[in-house]
C-alpha cells in the first residue's frame, strides 16, 4: 500500500483556468488529477445540447484537455477522476477513448464509466410509487412543475468511483458525482479504507472540500491580507497529500503563485458551509467542528483531527425546470448628480412600465457604484458619486411582457435624465430561467453502474 | 472603543438557494471569545435589516476560531431566478465586516486594539 498519494484539483468550475490541469500535471508530482466540471445548473443545459446533438451532453473541453495530459499520465502513472460526463457519459468516455488511440495509446490505458445517476427517464415511476421528491427549501412536491422537468440526477458519491479503480481504469468518468467523492475514491481505493471507517471517509471528504474550488483555498478570492497573495498571475492550484491514516497535507506546486496558508484553508472551508456538524454526502456525514489545522511548512498545511458519522440512506437529487424568463437592463449615468438622475430614470422606466400594464413576478432596481452589493448597509450613498449604473431585472412566465421591457431600456437615453451612456450592448436578452431543485430519495432506489472500456 | 469588525475578523460567504452563508473567522484566536459574545443572530438579523427577509441562524465553530451564520430569504429567490448582481451571496463577507461593536476600552487595550 502506498503511504501517500498526491491528488491535485484541476478545475473549480467548468470554465476555470484552462491551463490549471496541464500545470498540475507537469508542475511536479502528483498521482491524481481531480477535475470537477458540474454546477447545479450544468446538467440541463447539457441536456438541451444533447437534444440537439446525441453525441452532446457532457464538458466538451475534457476532451482536447486529455489529448493533451494523456500521454504524461500513461508514463507517469497519473489517474484522473473526473465528472465531465454530463448527461452523456458513454458518449464523452467514447470521445477519450478515440483521442487515446490518436495518440498511440491503444492498449495502454482503461477509461472507468461511472453511470446511473441520470433518473429523467424515472421519474414519473418514482412520483406514482409515492416518491414524491419534495422540494428541500421549500417543501412542495415534485408534481407541481413535473411538466417542466429539463434534468434530473442524483448525486453519486465515491464508491463507483473506487469500483472504477480498483477495475484498473486510468480515467474514471462519472455524470452528477458529487465533487468531494472525486477526491475521497482515490483515498479509498489506495488505501483500502473501510465502508464503514467514519473518521476517515469524513477526513478524505473533506480534504475534497478544500480543494474542490480550485484556487479558491490557495489564494484566490483571498479576503485575509489580499494585497500579499505572492504572485497570482501564476496562482497554483491545490493538492491534497494524503496518508492512510486520514490526515492530509493542503500544498501545491512549488514555483507557482498564491498561497497555502491557514486563513486560506479556513476561508475555503467555510465556504457554502451550512450546520458544521453535519456536511451530508452519499458516503458520510462529517463533522466540520472537529478540523484542525497546522503548518508543516512553507504554503503546507496539516489538517487531521477529523470525526465523520454514518451516511444517511438518501441521496440528493439535482433536478433543474423551466422557470419562466428574465432579462436585466443597464445603463450608466455620469457626474453631477449620477445617483439622481439614475433614480429619476428607474421612476420614468416603472411609470411607463407601468403604463404599459406588464406584469412582472419581480421587478428589480439595483444602483451599481451605489447599493448593488450592500444594499442600504452604507446608508444614504454620497451626492458626489462619479458614475452609478442603473440596473434594472424582471422576471416572470409571461415571454411577451419580458420582451416589451427589453425595448423600454434604450429609449431612456433620449427620453430621460441626462448624463448617460453605457448602452452599446444592445438591447438586453431575454433568456430562459432554468431553476434547481433539491430532493432526496432513498438510495435503495438507485443502482449506480460502472463499466470499464480499453483505450 | 468602538470596532469595526473588519479588525477583527475574515469572512467568506456563499449561497445554498435562497439562503446565504457567511462564516466569520477571527483574526487571532484571542478575537474568537469576542465574536462569540458580541455577534449574536439578534446583531446579525439587525445589520442585515432590508437584505434578509428570513430567519437567521448561528454555528460555532470554535476549532477554526469561526462563526457561520445562514441568512435565509436573502438572495431574490437564489440561483438563476434571482435578479441580483450578486446572486450567490459572494459578498455577503464583507456586508458583514461592516459591522462596529463597542467593546470596553481595557478589553480593548488588554487584546491589543488600542
Amino acid at each position: 500500500m502506498k503511504q501517500k498519494i498526491r491528488i491535485a484539483a484541476g478545475q473549480g468550475f467548468w470554465g476555470d483556468l484552462p491551463e490549471a490541469p496541464v500545470r498540475q500535471v507537469e508542475g511536479g508530482p502528483i498521482d491524481y488529477l481531480m477535475l470537477d466540471y458540474l454546477a447545479e445548473v450544468t446538467m440541463s443545459i447539457m441536456q438541451k445540447q444533447k437534444a440537439r446533438d446525441p453525441s452532446a451532453g457532457y464538458a466538451r473541453d475534457f476532451v482536447p484537455l486529455m489529448k493533451r495530459i494523456l500521454p504524461a499520465c500513461v508514463e507517469r502513472d497519473i489517474k484522473v477522476t473526473a465528472n465531465a460526463g454530463g448527461v452523456n457519459v458513454e458518449g464523452c468516455a467514447a470521445a477519450v477513448r478515440d483521442v487515446a488511440r490518436e495518440l498511440d495509446l491503444a492498449g495502454k490505458l482503461k477509461i472507468g464509466i461511472v453511470t446511473g445517476d441520470d433518473i429523467l427517464d424515472q421519474i414519473d415511476g418514482f412520483l406514482s410509487r409515492g416518491i414524491e421528491l419534495r422540494n428541500m427549501d421549500t417543501d412542495k412536491p415534485l408534481a407541481t412543475v413535473r411538466d417542466r422537468i429539463q434534468s434530473a440526477n442524483v448525486y453519486l458519491g465515491a464508491a463507483p468511483i473506487v469500483e472504477a479503480l480498483d477495475g484498473g481504469a486510468r480515467v474514471v468518468i462519472t455524470g452528477r458525482a458529487t465533487d468531494t467523492g472525486l477526491t475521497l475514491a482515490p483515498m479509498i481505493h489506495e488505501f483500502g479504507w473501510a465502508g464503514d471507517d467514519w473518521d476517515k471517509l469524513a477526513a478524505g471528504t473533506i480534504a475534497g472540500h478544500i480543494i474542490e474550488c480550485g484556487a479558491q483555498c490557495s489564494g484566490g478570492n483571498c479576503q485575509y491580507e489580499w494585497r500579499s497573495v505572492p504572485n497570482l498571475a501564476d496562482v497554483g492550484f491545490p493538492i491534497a497529500e494524503a496518508t492512510p491514516d486520514g490526515t492530509f497535507v493542503i500544498t501545491k506546486h512549488e514555483r507557482t503563485g498564491g498561497w497555502v496558508i491557514i486563513p486560506s484553508i479556513k476561508e475555503q472551508l467555510v465556504y457554502e458551509m451550512g450546520d458544521p456538524r453535519e456536511y451530508i454526502t452519499p458516503d458520510c456525514v462529517a463533522d466540520f467542528t472537529t478540523v484542525r489545522l497546522e503548518y508543516e511548512g512553507r504554503d503546507r498545511v496539516r489538517v487531521f483531527g477529523i470525526e465523520g458519522r454514518p451516511a444517511t440512506d438518501s441521496f440528493k437529487v439535482s433536478i433543474s425546470y423551466s422557470a419562466g424568463y428574465k432579462a436585466v437592463g443597464t445603463l450608466v449615468y455620469s457626474w453631477p448628480d449620477a445617483y439622481d438622475k439614475a433614480q429619476a430614470a428607474d421612476r420614468i422606466l416603472r411609470a411607463r412600465l407601468d403604463r404599459l400594464g406588464l406584469k412582472f413576478d419581480q421587478i428589480l432596481t439595483e444602483f451599481v457604484g451605489a447599493n448593488a452589493t450592500h444594499g442600504p448597509l452604507e446608508g444614504q450613498p454620497s451626492s458626489d458619486l462619479p458614475e452609478v449604473q442603473l440596473r434594472v431585472g424582471v422576471r416572470g412566465d409571461d415571454r411577451t411582457a419580458i420582451e416589451r421591457f427589453t425595448k423600454e431600456i434604450a429609449p431612456l437615453i433620449l427620453t430621460g435624465p441626462p448624463g448617460v451612456t453605457g448602452f452599446a450592448g444592445g438591447r438586453p436578452k431575454v433568456e430562459e430561467i432554468v431553476a434547481y431543485w433539491p430532493a432526496l430519495i432513498p438510495k435503495n432506489e438507485i443502482t449506480p453502474r460502472v463499466e470499464i472500456i480499453e483505450a | 472603543m468602538r470596532i469595526q469588525l473588519t479588525r477583527l475578523a475574515h469572512a467568506r460567504s456563499g449561497d445554498k438557494g435562497d439562503t446565504a452563508n457567511v462564516g466569520l473567522i477571527a483574526l487571532s484566536d484571542e478575537f474568537y471569545p469576542l465574536l462569540v459574545r458580541e455577534i449574536t443572530v439578534a446583531r446579525v438579523k439587525e445589520h442585515f435589516r432590508g437584505i434578509c427577509q428570513g430567519e437567521v441562524e448561528r454555528f460555532e465553530l470554535p476549532n477554526l476560531g469561526a462563526l457561520n451564520f445562514l441568512l435565509h430569504e436573502s438572495l431574490g429567490g437564489g440561483g438563476t431566478l434571482s435578479l441580483m448582481t450578486d446572486a450567490q451571496g459572494k459578498t455577503f463577507s464583507t456586508a458583514l465586516l461592516r459591522m462596529y461593536i463597542d467593546i470596553p476600552d481595557d478589553e480593548a487595550v488588554s487584546l491589543g486594539l488600542i
